[in-house]
């Protein structure tokens, strides 16, 4: 890590030497100036005085020659000098899967040009209009937070067009910002590995990373995209869990829109919604990251109106804690209750950018605040918002995943809330959360924030199964080969699915959770491996698809449940909720390279958003549909 | 009141720079010879290059006789005399962002002329390349920490930022750099 500055110092401690002359003459010049100025009591104005040699012409040259030093012609040069190229980083869950997860190498995300926000306009014209969002409450408090709201947005609405008239002389912006990702799953050939074992994901931070990169008017980094977050970004109405169980697994099997060959298999989890005024009390300690990196718009101050946006929705018996980091790690406000709304807003404007990132501290003493709040029967949760950067005394991401591991077993939830974009550490931000069991949001709007904390304060802050985790065996007999899209940091090896010790994600009160498998009968044209000539005769399963077996472990406890459901082949009619999640698993596959949709394209895949809407009370679909229309745009 | 060179040589520069303010000849003298060379090499890492620096040289030790007189032995020296250093070079880049407009029609004959040097100058030209992919700040900041092996709290105190800040920039550097060098090696 050292090395880059290593380069850099040395190159920059081989000075040229002082030429004497000019030594000899700046003394005597300096000298003169000296014996003048002791004889005269006439402020000197030497800078102005001075002689003029010429120098305005040579200063061009000057700037002349710095300019040359950018041209490529040095690429050789600095790559011999050998800084890092690219980095790996290592998933949690990944330590168990057979394949390594290689970040790819961000691309620089250039500014939307004039041209391209124009066209982004017409598009947007050409969507129906986007319902708007349902009015936060009709009470006082509703009332508050919606004014709260219009101040950031006005603010937001200036900030791209500064973005978009660079200074001359700025150096060009690098994008630091690093994802977590992994080559697409590959079909499977059920014969050979007969059972998919994973864990599902609740975090949105890919879906609103992309959103942001398409209304800037660039397609996203494919490695940013992670197709089932983005099918599980949107709300789903799946059918509700009966009795006390914890959630209820829907299946749903439908022809593939992309491929007549093949159908798929929609996995629709709905976790209990219990009720909202019998849950415990939560005790919310919001960790800010405000190191100088977070002095810009689309940050802190964002942050502030987002957190602002939650208070309304707190109970009196709530606690809300503050604790700021940046050089040193410090509690901002001690555990206040929530009904002491003037207290909180007060700490929270107070917050001010600068200095640097301590993470690791930061962290350390807000478990110590969330363990120290949480009573009998209460929630305790660390939400974390920051732009990804943890780069003072924490350089090693494992050492913090390690911390966070350790702290996960005392019961303290985490959410880790990604704010800004050139440097934002998605693989940080995802290991993080992951570990720390909790989920990772993006948020690049105050829309976004309410989505994230306000119309699912419920379900993000309270938690309802822990380590949730999903196994299919598929059945040789009627199925040959499948292929599970998305999920493919979250693969699990096959006997972590009984072990209890191996951590997976959790699911939040009434969230919902999609999984989509694409599946090919024995038989069908669409096969992509040829059978085995000596293959295993496959015993018979009857008509079942195959078997799935959901775990999770009920929150406080260390054991887990298994609910097991057959999967069977009959196909009643899929509803909107299923054909919507296939339209945005679709729009993910499109992002990233589309291998398995053959001539299936946008616009196929609008359509079947389009027509897959429903009642779309807060209009994310119709969002979606926007931001699909401006991606098949830009990629023509 | 005069003294002997070898007192002056041992003389701190606080000592020395309070008696040259106060009108100290061979003070001031013994204070300009002692740190020619560290303005010359700041001067140089803050610019790029070795005439700007030369002249930059001038211009201070030039305006210094009148700067001593906000001498007030706050500070140490050195740090005092790096804050002067920074402050003329953000004078002068405000200066060139001017000129530099004029100077842009000679590109294209400089470029065809450079290209004949370019391949001695290699190691300097990775060394602008990088310094000119940094910020003026994060510039500064390098050229003070790496350059000048301050610590992060020193070059707090010569810039005028918190030494968190000073952390955060070199952090940035770093990233900036693994940037680089992943977008070369592509």
């Amino acid at each position: 890590m050292t090395d880059d500055l290593d380069d850099l110092k040395a190159a920059l401690r081989a000075s040229p030497l002082a030429d004497p002359a000019a030594k000899a003459a700046a003394v005597r010049l300096a000298m003169e100036n000296f014996d003048r100025l002791q004889g005269s009591t006439d402020p000197a104005r030497l800078m102005d005085n001075r002689p003029q040699d010429g120098r305005g012409s040579r200063s061009g040259v000057i700037a002349m020659f710095k300019k040359f030093a950018l041209r490529p012609a040095l690429a050789a040069t600095t790559s011999a000098v050998a800084l890092v190229a690219g980095m790996v980083i290592v998933l949690p869950l990944i330590e168990r899967s057979p394949v390594p997860v290689a970040v790819e190498k961000p691309k620089a995300i250039a500014e939307g040009g004039g041209a391209v926000l124009e066209l982004k306009e017409e598009l947007l014209a050409d969507v129906p209009a986007v319902p708007a969002p349902a009015p936060m409450a009709d009470d006082a408090s509703g009332a508050q937070a919606m004014t709260r709201m219009a101040l950031p947005q006005a603010d937001m609405a200036l900030a791209p067009e500064a973005a978009a008239m660079p200074e001359m002389t700025a150096p060009p912006m690098v994008n630091t910002e690093a994802f977590a990702n992994a080559p697409a799953n590959p079909v499977q050939v059920t014969a050979e590995v007969p059972v998919s074992t994973f864990s599902i994901d609740v975090d949105t931070a890919s879906y609103a990373m992309l959103r942001q990169s398409l209304n800037a008017g660039v397609l996203p980094d494919p490695a940013s995209v992670r197709v089932e977050e983005m099918v599980n970004y949107f709300p789903y109405a799946y059918a509700a869990p009966e009795g006390d169980q914890a959630f209820r697994p829907t299946v749903t099997v439908m022809p593939t829109p992309w491929n007549a060959g093949t159908r798929l298999v929609h996995i629709g989890i709905q976790g209990a919604l219990p009720a909202l005024q019998d849950r415990p009390p939560l005790n919310l300690v919001f960790l800010i990251d405000t190191s100088g990196s977070m002095d810009e718009p689309m940050k802190l101050p964002l942050l502030k109106q987002s957190l602002a946006l939650v208070l309304p929705d707190l109970r009196p018996e709530d606690q809300v804690a503050i604790i700021a980091y940046a050089g040193s790690a410090g509690q901002v406000l001690p555990p206040t209750p929530a009904s002491d709304r003037a207290t909180i807003l007060g700490a929270l404007d107070q917050l001010a950018a600068g200095g640097s990132t301590a993470g690791a501290e930061g962290i350390a003493l807000a478990y110590d605040t969330a363990k120290a709040m949480t009573a009998a029967g209460e929630v305790s949760r660390v939400l974390l918002a920051t732009d990804g950067d943890f780069n003072v005394g924490i350089d090693d991401p494992e050492a913090l995943k390690g911390f966070i591991t350790k702290e996960r077993e005392a019961g303290v939830y985490l959410s880790v809330l990604g704010f800004g974009r050139d440097n934002l550490d998605d693989a940080t931000m995802q290991a993080l959360a992951q570990n720390g069991n909790g989920m990772a949001a993006y948020i690049d709007s105050l829309s976004e924030a309410r989505k994230v904390l306000v119309d699912q304060l419920s379900g993000a802050l309270l938690p309802i199964a822990d380590n949730v985790k999903i196994q299919i065996e598929w059945n040789p007999a009627t199925v040959a080969e499948y292929r599970l899209i998305g999920y493919e940091t979250r693969a699990l090896r096959r006997e972590d699915f009984n072990n209890d010790k191996v951590d997976a994600g959790d699911i939040g009160a009434g969230a919902q959770v999609t999984a989509i498998y694409e599946i090919t009968a024995p038989g069908s044209p669409a096969l992509r491996n040829d059978p085995l000539r000596y293959g295993t005769a496959t015993a018979g399963g009857g008509e079942e698809l195959g078997f799935l077996r959901l775990r999770h472990v009920a929150p406080g406890q260390t054991t887990s449940q298994l609910q097991e459901t057959p999967i069977l082949p009959e196909m009643a009619a899929p509803g909107d909720e299923a054909r919507f999640a296939v339209a945005m698993a679709g729009f993910g596959q499109l992002l990233t390279g589309a291998t398995y949709l053959g001539d299936w394209g946008w616009d196929q895949a609008i359509a079947l958003a389009q027509g897959a809407r429903g009642e779309d009370r807060f209009g994310y679909r119709a969002e979606a549909i926007g931001l699909m229309r401006l991606a098949q745009a830009l990629g023509k | 009141m005069r003294q002997s060179i070898v007192m002056l040589m041992d003389t701190p520069d606080e000592t020395l720079a309070t008696a040259a303010a106060a009108g100290d000849r061979a003070a001031f003298s013994a204070l300009i010879l002692r740190h020619y060379d560290r303005v010359q090499g700041l001067a140089w890492r803050l610019t790029g290059n070795p005439t700007a620096a030369q002249d930059l040289a001038q211009d201070i030790f030039a305006a210094l006789p009148v700067k001593l007189r906000h001498w007030r032995a706050e500070a140490r020296f050195t740090t005092w005399l790096y804050r002067v250093v920074v402050n003329a070079a953000h004078d002068q880049r405000r200066r060139q962002a001017t000129r530099a407009r004029a100077a842009e029609g000679w590109g294209t004959w400089e470029i065809a002329r450079q290209d004949e040097i370019v391949s001695d100058r290699e190691r300097l030209d990775w060394l602008a390349h990088a310094m000119t992919q940094l910020s003026p700040e994060l510039r500064d900041t390098v050229a003070l920490v790496l350059g000048e092996e301050l610590t992060q709290a020193q070059a707090g105190e010569v810039l005028g930022v918190s030494e968190g800040t000073v952390a955060w920039r070199m952090a940035e550097v770093k990233k900036r750099l693994r940037a680089i060098a992943a977008k070369e090696a592509k």
